[in-house]
């Protein structure tokens, strides 16, 4: 069990490109943190300089009380789990599981123990014989995970542990590793391009764009109060709407249109970006025409494709509503706008 | 393949005696390579059964004669050569000893030589690559002389440490493992960094038992390789017991010349023996070899 604490880490590769932006945050004892971004954002950088794969070039590491920037990955008390697994496909599942305990000099009976104790937590008792070879994806990625547990690491780490399972597995294997977490109590720091996962698994989320940090918060903050028009747009599906707009005497107006999205909050005129989340507009009634354009059943609800204002916008509608193409008014609802700064994006 | 299976049923005549001439085809030239190849180990086979005044009188014989038994005995178990030392068996573990240590000194070289070009960050690891690559230039026939001389003066002569030593470092082999470890995932090294696995535990637990196709590959080639060297064992041995098969041949012809006729059922003989070890070898790891060259399943 431990913290893991960030101090203006910097990634500099020898060819100067900078793939993490001095960054500094606190994981607490127990929580399970997850690094989300679009690939190239330096997310797994992160968690390789937190494994001890990848070196730090400034800033601190701790791990707990201890700085661990020069600390061997082996010396560090963590296990990862790898995107492809990883696994030795050579040893059988047991093996497999009980190297790292093998290395540390760990007595046999104790391993075969420890190992046996994680296979049934997992279910993988009746595979303990065979290679992985002979295993589906969602059990290899849950001896992956076996791996880890048996070593009672203080720090877990998962690179996309997920993405090479199917859909169904996925969400499946989602629930798995969280409600494993939540039993062991250890410390987990997970990264995904996948925001669906980082939204339900995460007790805290970190929105990484570029090597730089957009924002970190609980999946709740992040979605009703994104700090960027990037943090907006990433996380969500469908995404938030951000259209153009300007701010005229005390109201919000969308770049072409005469009737005001909202009230401009005290904002100064002058451009700005307007977002709405799609489940926060009402049709049927409203001062706006909303044209659609395209229909999405997605069984529980319906997605409305068209142009408000000639801007790209979707509604999200319940399955009970009726749908057709053609215009319709809308209205949006006044608590529930997103405004963003026009030059840099950041929240207003 | 799956459409040629659905239509099968109405174009089934035209296809089958279409397919059925290329097969033909294909099974006449694999069949005159297989004679070409063989027809000559049968002739020498089938000659071993005469005695030499027949063979010295009438050439190789196509039908079998009564002294295979006795051929085949005297040149494995009657000492021959120039001292009387050395009999067939003896040369047979030779060429073993030989082939055998040739073939693992070469793996355990190139295999630990590839490791640490792939694995490790040296300074010019490229450069030692392409340095070692190159000296596929410089086989032992162009500096058979140095090397003789280096390994005279080491008194190694008539050993076989001065057999086996100076032929195992291998271009070939480091290439090859060079592109194989290459080949591995790297997250396979960092989950070992992180299960506490260093270097050497590295390569003994994952490298090479992951390696084990390659090996049998690489052990297939080099033992044959080495059970065929000629000119080194014989600059090397001037001692008749470290006679290897291949270059006991001769001896024995050789050494009757004086006033008898050629023992050319014995040699012949000796030949036969000489060929089993590396066909066995390559029949029993056929699989094996195959799946090193092509599998890549890691």
């Amino acid at each position: 069990m431990a913290q893991v604490t960030l101090d203006a880490v910097r990634k500099l590769y020898p060819n100067g490109h900078e793939a993490v932006q001095p960054s500094g945050f606190t994981i607490q004892d127990g929580e399970f943190m997850v690094l989300v971004g679009p690939s190239g954002c330096g997310k797994s950088t992160i968690l390789r300089m937190i494994a001890g794969l990848e070196e730090v070039s400034e800033g601190t590491i701790s791990i707990g009380d201890r700085v661990v920037n020069d600390v061997d990955p082996a010396d560090r008390n963590i296990a990862m789990v790898f995107q492809n697994y990883a696994l030795y496909p050579h040893m059988t599942v047991e093996r497999n599981m009980g190297y790292g305990l093998k290395n540390r000099g760990m007595p046999n009976a104790e391993i075969a123990e420890k190992v046996r104790e994680a296979a049934a937590m997992l279910n993988l008792s009746e595979y303990l014989d065979r290679r992985p070879s002979q295993l589906s994806g969602g059990q290899r990625q849950r001896v992956a995970m076996g791996r880890a547990i048996v070593r009672e690491p203080a720090l877990f780490l998962f690179d996309e542990p997920l993405s090479n399972l199917d859909a169904k597995l996925r969400n499946q294997m989602r629930i798995e590793v969280r409600s494993l977490q939540r039993r062991l109590g250890t410390t987990a720091v997970y990264v995904t391009h996948d925001q669906v996962e980082a939204m339900t698994m995460a007790d805290r989320i970190i929105v990484l764009n570029g090597g730089r940090i957009e924002q970190i918060g609980t999946p709740s903050e992040i979605y009703d109060r994104p700090a960027s028009t990037f943090v907006a747009s990433f996380m969500g599906a469908p995404p938030l709407n951000i259209l153009e707009a300007c701010a005229v005497g005390g109201s919000v107006l969308a770049d072409g249109g005469e009737q005001a999205l909202a009230d401009a909050n005290g904002h100064s005129d002058g451009a700005l970006m307007f977002g709405v989340r799609p489940e926060d507009v009402t049709v049927g009634t409203g001062p706006h025409s909303f044209d659609v354009e395209i229909v999405e059943e997605l069984g529980a609800n319906r997605l409305l494709h068209g142009k408000l204002y000639g801007q790209a916008f979707s509604v999200s509608v319940p399955k009970d509503r009726e749908a057709r193409t053609g215009p319709v008014p809308v209205s949006v609802r006044p608590d529930m706008v997103h405004l963003f700064s026009a030059e840099d994006g950041r929240r207003l | 393949m799956a459409e040629a299976t659905l239509d099968t049923p109405a174009t089934a005549p035209a296809r089958t005696r279409r397919i059925r001439w290329s097969v033909v085809f294909d099974h006449l030239i694999l069949m005159a390579g297989a004679f070409l190849m063989l027809a000559p180990t049968v002739y020498a086979f089938i000659t071993t059964s005469h005695d030499a005044v027949t063979i010295h009188r009438e050439g190789l014989q196509l039908g079998f004669g009564d002294k295979m038994g006795e051929n085949f005995h005297n040149a494995m178990f009657v000492p021959g050569g120039f001292t009387q030392t050395v009999d067939g068996t003896l040369m047979l573990m030779n060429s073993f000893i030989l082939g055998i240590g040739f073939a693992l000194g070469k793996i355990i070289i190139s295999m630990m030589a590839a490791y640490a070009i792939v694995y490790f960050r040296l300074r010019f690891a490229t450069l030692a690559f392409w340095v070692i690559f190159t000296t596929l230039l410089l086989p032992l026939e162009v500096r058979i002389l140095p090397s003789y001389e280096a390994i005279q003066q080491l008194g190694l002569t008539n050993t076989y440490t001065g057999l086996i030593v100076p032929l195992i470092a291998s271009a070939t082999g480091t290439f090859f493992f060079r592109q194989y470890f290459r080949s591995v995932p790297e997250e396979l090294v960092e989950a070992a960094r992180i299960d506490g696995a260093g270097p050497v535990k590295f390569f003994i637990d994952v490298l090479v038992p992951l390696s084990r196709t390659m090996i049998a590959a690489i052990f297939i080639i080099m033992f044959v390789f080495g059970w065929n060297q000629y000119l080194w064992p014989t600059l090397m041995t001037t001692d008749e017991s470290f006679f290897t098969l291949v270059r006991g041949i001769k001896q024995i012809v050789l050494s009757y010349t004086d006033s008898q006729i050629p023992e050319h059922g014995q040699a012949l003989a000796l030949a036969i023996v000489a060929m089993i070890p590396p066909v066995a070898i390559v029949i029993f790891f056929q699989s094996w070899f195959v799946k090193g060259l092509t599998e890549s399943d890691k």
